[in-house]
């Protein structure tokens, strides 16, 4: 192969980038190196406290500003002569469309979510233009390219549901227990027994990045003349009490969402808190060690009530700095240190219980706490150039060189990084093959035509402006220049069963979906169906003949991602420090050296496709590596269930 | 200080090491900016700073708990007291001869250094380690285990006969051997190499592998051209191999996980990254 540093398909390429976080900064910087002139990227976040440490471009300094902006500043300060155009905006917004994809010769996605990389997809697919897909997942990485026709795209396979969160999420609105395990374990816990010195978000919202947290950090701090369930109790309101208050005043973030409740210790616990259970003996080693055994709790299956909680809360807090005064700055949390484990859990419960999501028992708490897996700056360097490598290979049309590419925690036949031929497109794809129509069982006379725009337009088929239809009859439609009468004669069918609609959907018709911005149209084969089981089939409709993940299953570990908080520098643990917050899961052996193994699928945060028991429909590709004598290797593509095995050669 | 070794400070920086110097008393040139993104071009050229010294300028900004400091001197005369500072060596561009040395002066040390020599040229890139005897927690599903470690130095590494080690290892260790060896018997730099020297280095690939009783083809001639053509590194090889050797640094500061035994090579026409395991098996036992 002629030399890839010097081809003249570089300089006169226009790339975009989706992306200008962890992956993005370090492709931006690439990119720029490998002599790109002309660059377009895309991000609407502005940078966070927990990006510094990762996303070297940024400074303290930035915080609050566009990540896309800044990042193509801090570029052209090493190479001021080329071009770079930022744009601080929602990849999904509607200007960005396929016109604007196809003036680009190739399309680079650094993104931290399912729905957007789905978006791109399409719109790469239907500007005709190759996409280099990328995620990257504590040590674990891979990178994809994706061109019409030639390889399979980006939802050719199923996806399992990303569980990646944006950081407010943990800071600001959680909606699920595992963002309060995440803000109990990687903030709060940080802040009251971590380096002092390590940035943390705790207090600083997005909106008013520029708050220094100086000013707050006084508050975390024991004062000489209170003792620690005083201390405790000043945290406790601070956390629960004031910083909801606090977060409530934003009114505009509470609009569609449920208010969270301050709770304030005097109100659950208000005389102070005694010797609670008198046969346990407080000297003994075990109630020293336990907030749980001082206070007589004994079934780690529990779920504490709000009191319960409050008073480990209290007791653990107190227990860390009568007991272990000496580990504080210097804790890192630990699923095996069992207070740290009951202290996050009762402040992840309260945190919980303020936002009305359910409560957990400390087994489970411990378990979900146990499963973050922290973003590596590193990874994504390694990813951003394997990137940039298949984008040029990708410019120099070098179609039998593409690559997906796997960067592994440990090797798999000596191989850090396992580089794999390209998968064929699925030809049952609903994305990017000929329109195969899906089928859908719903009670026609029960379920709402909202109930199929949210389960099954927006969330299974991934659109973002859709139109439907039935026949030639348009039932609804999303855009900026609708009519008034038009949009109140689709809100009134929104409420609608579907067999009662202006045109009725019942068993038998077929509905047209579009996506305008996409220019992405699947047809839908309506099939009645009464009775649906409400623990299987919890949408109460069956979406059938689409590619995307089975549901969720119980050993799913859950994953958060893109940041929360970090530690710009902790000397002692450079391992841990050197992590952001990217919570993240690893399913089971997936980074396993072995003659049999799957293949990860993943995002930059975001869970890996352990799909073991996918869906029958779909294939499960497994690789299986041979020994083989001449200098390649061969790598067995195992398409489970259907199709027979095929070979593809490496190199 | 070039691309490879910028990714790596970069990298090492954001982890929040305690302190980073850095040795490269060279002024900047053009062939020193092509990779690195460190160093603003326009004003650098005529500052009169050292690469080492814009470098650290930047890298402090990466992250101010970091101490990045600069030591002047020429590498090769640096004394073992000056090695002694440290818990990590890495370099970077250096001669077979200053390889060996700097490696070998690690070695006389009381305490335990860990060496690495990182080299990228073209689309592929190298590194070595050497951790001595090395101890370090494993992760397993139920704790951690202790693991030891025994590594040959870089002498002992690249004299274990070629026809000794396995059919299917890298070609690139014997590709870099080669470059390496005519780099040092015509008294060149590293990286002062073109094409006007291929049959001068076919030549002497010859040599080795009758010397060594290996077959010529162990080292495609293909290969040997593009290291010779491109002495210039590619930026996206910096930014594996810089990623690639931060997290094994780190690794080895922490003693935690599995380190890199003993080499790791990546050739971007292939797209593999490879381990290496390239020791005398009489030295382990």
């Amino acid at each position: 192969m002629a030399s890839l540093q010097h081809s003249q398909a570089i300089k006169g390429a226009k790339v975009l980038m989706v992306g200008a976080g962890g992956i993005g900064c370090e492709l931006l910087k690439t990119l720029a190196l490998s002599g790109f002139q002309d660059i377009h990227i895309i991000d609407m976040d502005t940078i966070e406290v927990s990006n510094l440490n990762r996303q070297f471009l940024f400074r303290q300094s930035h915080v609050g500003q566009s990540k896309a902006k800044v990042a193509r500043d801090a570029v052209l300060r090493f190479r001021p002569h080329i071009s770079i155009t930022p744009y601080h905006a929602n990849v999904k917004d509607s200007n960005f469309n396929v016109d604007f994809f196809k003036q680009f010769n190739v399309v680079l996605n650094g993104l931290d979510n399912l729905d957007a990389r789905r978006h791109v997809n399409r719109l790469c697919l239907a500007a005709e233009v190759p996409l280099v897909e990328s995620g990257t997942t504590g040590f674990l990485g891979q990178v994809t390219v994706h061109v019409k026709g030639k390889t399979e795209c980006y939802e050719c396979q199923p996806k399992p549901a990303p569980k990646t969160y944006p950081v407010c999420t943990i800071t600001s609105t959680p909606s699920k227990f595992v963002h309060c395990i995440v803000w109990a374990k990687e903030l709060l816990f940080a802040k009251l027994f971590g380096d002092k010195n390590q940035v943390n978000d705790l207090n600083v919202r997005s909106n008013d990045a520029c708050s220094s947290s100086e000013n707050t950090n006084d508050v975390f701090e024991w004062r000489d003349d209170e003792d620690f369930e005083q201390y405790g109790r000043r945290i406790y309101d601070h956390v629960f009490g004031y910083n909801i208050e606090l977060a409530l005043s934003d009114e505009e973030t509470w609009k569609k969402r449920n208010k969270p409740r301050p709770i304030y210790s005097r109100d659950v616990l208000p005389d102070k808190m005694i010797q609670q259970n008198g046969n346990v003996d407080k000297t003994d080693d075990l109630s020293s060690a336990s907030a749980m055994a001082s206070l007589g709790l004994k079934n780690p299956q529990d779920i504490w009530c709000l009191m319960e909680n409050t008073r480990v809360f209290l007791e653990a807090l107190k227990l860390f700095f009568t007991n272990r005064k000496k580990e504080i700055g210097n804790l890192s949390f630990d699923k095996d240190d069992q207070l740290a484990v009951e202290f996050v859990t009762a402040a992840a419960n309260i945190r919980a219980a303020s936002f009305n999501i359910p409560s957990h028992s400390l087994f489970e708490a411990k378990g979900i706490a146990g499963n973050i897996v922290h973003a590596v700056a590193t990874t994504n360097a390694i990813v951003a150039g394997l990137i940039v490598i298949e984008a040029i290979k990708v410019l120099k049309k070098d179609t039998d060189c593409y690559r997906m590419t796997y960067c592994l925690e440990h090797p798999s036949k000596k191989m850090l990084l396992m580089p794999v031929e390209p998968f064929e497109p699925n030809k049952s794809c609903f994305v990017c093959s000929s329109q195969t129509p899906l089928s859908l069982e719903i009670n026609t006379h029960r379920s709402k035509l909202r109930d199929f725009v949210e389960k099954i337009v927006k969330a299974k088929l991934g659109m973002n402006s859709p139109l439907i239809m039935c026949g030639a009859a348009l039932l609804y439609e999303v855009g900026d220049d609708l009519e008034e009468d038009m949009i109140a004669n689709y809100t009134a069918n929104l409420e609608k069963v579907l067999s009662e609609l202006p045109s009725p959907v019942t068993g038998g018709k077929m509905l047209t979906v579009e996506d305008l911005q996409q220019e992405f149209t699947c047809n839908i084969y309506i099939k009645h169906r009464e009775e649906f089981d409400e623990e299987k089939e919890p949408d109460g409709m069956v979406l059938s003949g689409w590619t995307q993940a089975p549901p969720e299953k119980k050993d799913d570990k859950t994953s958060i991602g893109n940041g929360a908080s970090s530690s710009k520098s902790l000397p002692t643990e450079p391992m841990d420090a050197q992590k952001d917050i990217e919570v993240k899961e690893i399913s089971d052996g997936t980074a396993s050296p072995g003659k049999k193994r799957k293949m990860p699928e993943f995002s930059e945060g975001c869970t890996l496709d352990q799909s073991n028991d996918a869906d029958e429909t779909r294939n499960d590709k497994k690789i299986q590596k041979l020994d083989d004598d001449d200098d390649d290797d061969l790598v067995m593509l195992d398409h489970w269930g259907k199709d027979t095995s095929k070979k593809q050669r490496l190199q | 200080m070039k691309g490879t070794i910028a990714e790596f400070c970069k990298n090492i920086v954001l982890a929040g090491v305690g302190s980073l110097t850095l040795v490269d008393d060279r002024a900047v040139s053009e062939e020193a900016l092509s990779a690195n993104f460190l160093i603003p071009p326009d004003e650098s050229v005529c500052s009169g700073k050292t690469l080492a010294e814009l470098c650290c300028d930047s890298l402090r900004e990466f992250n101010p708990m970091v101490r990045v400091s600069v030591e002047k001197g020429d590498l090769a005369s640096l004394g073992a007291e000056f090695f002694d500072k440290f818990d990590v060596v890495v370099i970077s561009c250096c001669s077979l001869a200053t390889k060996k040395l700097i490696n070998a002066k690690c070695r006389k040390l009381s305490k335990r250094v860990s060496f690495y020599a990182v080299d990228c040229r073209d689309c592929c890139g190298e590194i070595f380690v050497d951790l001595q005897k090395y101890n370090y927690a494993k992760k397993k599903t139920d704790g951690a285990a202790e693991c030891e470690l025994q590594y040959p130095s870089f002498q002992e590494a690249i004299s274990v006969p070629w026809r000794s080690l396995p059919r299917k290892v890298s070609k690139l260790y014997f590709a870099m051997r080669v470059i390496e060896r005519f780099e040092e018997a015509e008294g060149r730099k590293p990286g002062e190499i073109c094409i006007e020297d291929l049959p001068a280095v076919l030549k002497l690939k010859k040599e080795l592998c009758e010397a060594q009783s290996v077959n010529e083809s162990h080292i495609p001639d293909t290969l040997l051209e593009r290291l010779v053509m491109g002495a210039k590194e590619f930026p996206p090889v910096c930014a594996i191999i810089g990623g690639t050797l931060g997290q094994e640094v780190i690794k080895a500061i922490s003693s935690k996980g599995d380190p890199l035994k003993n080499f790791f090579f990546f050739d971007a026409t292939d797209g593999k990254g490879m381990i290496e395991d390239i020791s005398n098996p009489n030295l382990e036992s």
